[in-house]
């Protein structure tokens, strides 16, 4: 019987991929705190989750023909959305960097939990392996 | 989409942060250099920023349908430099080496005040990035230790 590691691992590999997706949306946010017009950016990550949910279940596209996209590839790609801002500035830009800065922090957070799973999966994998 | 692009993004935003601080200590410095016509006098400088979009980055991945979003940005950079075009202080000043005939010298329309404004927003907004690049490394780190007991 062969390891699947796709099936072992589970959602943990792609929530980790969705949280560096949101961290690199994140960080760009922050770089452009002070860039006039620039629209602050987020990623739906509930969206992203539930298309990594589907691809991992097993209900996905069947490609047939080399033309066909691999949707199932994507499956931690999510759309970019703008954030709506609280307050209007004067030189059109809507990073409000300290939440920024604060939601940054909580990803990179949830991002350690996130990790701290798939790291657990690993160690579980590791003992079955060698029997302990 | 990759932890590394954040290096570059944070990268390219203290790049203009310390060119906008550059600028603002250009003008503390030449905030007193006078001249005798409104040509030679200095004028504060100012920076413009913009959003680097990604597909501007990796030109060959354009078109590419799993490529990344090509929306999403990747950074700031500094489209250029902007002399500001307040009107210069002129002061009576006839002892003075570059007065004109008139006992005239002109001094630079640096408002002290705002460049020390500018200052601390810019010298906060680098430390925002450090901070940015400082996070990424340590999740970069964790995820090297992937599967290590």
């Amino acid at each position: 019987m062969a390891i699947s590691f796709d099936n072992a691992l589970g959602i943990h590999q792609h929530a980790v991929e969705a949280r560096v997706k949101r961290a690199e949306v994140l960080a760009n946010n922050l770089a452009n705190a002070d860039t006039p017009g620039f629209k602050a950016r987020d990623v739906d990550f509930q969206a992203m989750m539930q298309r990594a949910q589907e691809s991992v279940s097993g209900f996905q596209m069947e490609t047939t023909d080399d033309a066909h996209m691999d949707v199932s590839a994507s499956g931690a790609e999510g759309e970019l959305l703008y954030r709506v801002p609280y307050q209007p500035s004067v030189d059109g830009n809507t990073v409000n960097t300290q939440q920024e800065q604060a939601r940054f922090m909580r990803n990179a957070m949830d991002f350690q939990a996130s990790f701290q799973f798939l790291n657990s999966k690993f160690s579980g994998l590791t003992k079955a392996i060698k029997g302990e | 989409m990759s932890l590394g692009s954040i290096f570059d993004i944070a990268g390219s935003g203290m790049t203009a942060q310390s060119l906008r601080l550059n600028t603002t200590a250009s003008n503390i410095a030449n905030a007193e250099t006078a001249s005798s016509s409104t040509e030679e006098t200095y004028r504060a400088r100012k920076p413009v920023f913009a959003a680097v979009q990604q597909s501007l980055l990796n030109p060959g991945q354009e078109g590419f349908p799993m490529a990344g979003d090509p929306a999403q940005g990747a950074g700031v950079r500094v489209e250029g430099i902007v002399e500001s075009q307040a009107e210069l202080q002129m002061r009576y000043e006839p002892q003075h080496p570059a007065a004109n005939e008139d006992g005239y010298v002109y001094y630079p329309n640096v408002n002290v005040a705002e460049e020390m404004a500018d200052m601390m927003s810019s010298s906060r907004s680098f430390q925002m990035n450090v901070d940015v690049m400082n996070t990424a490394k340590s999740m970069m780190q964790r995820i090297l230790t992937l599967g290590q007991q």
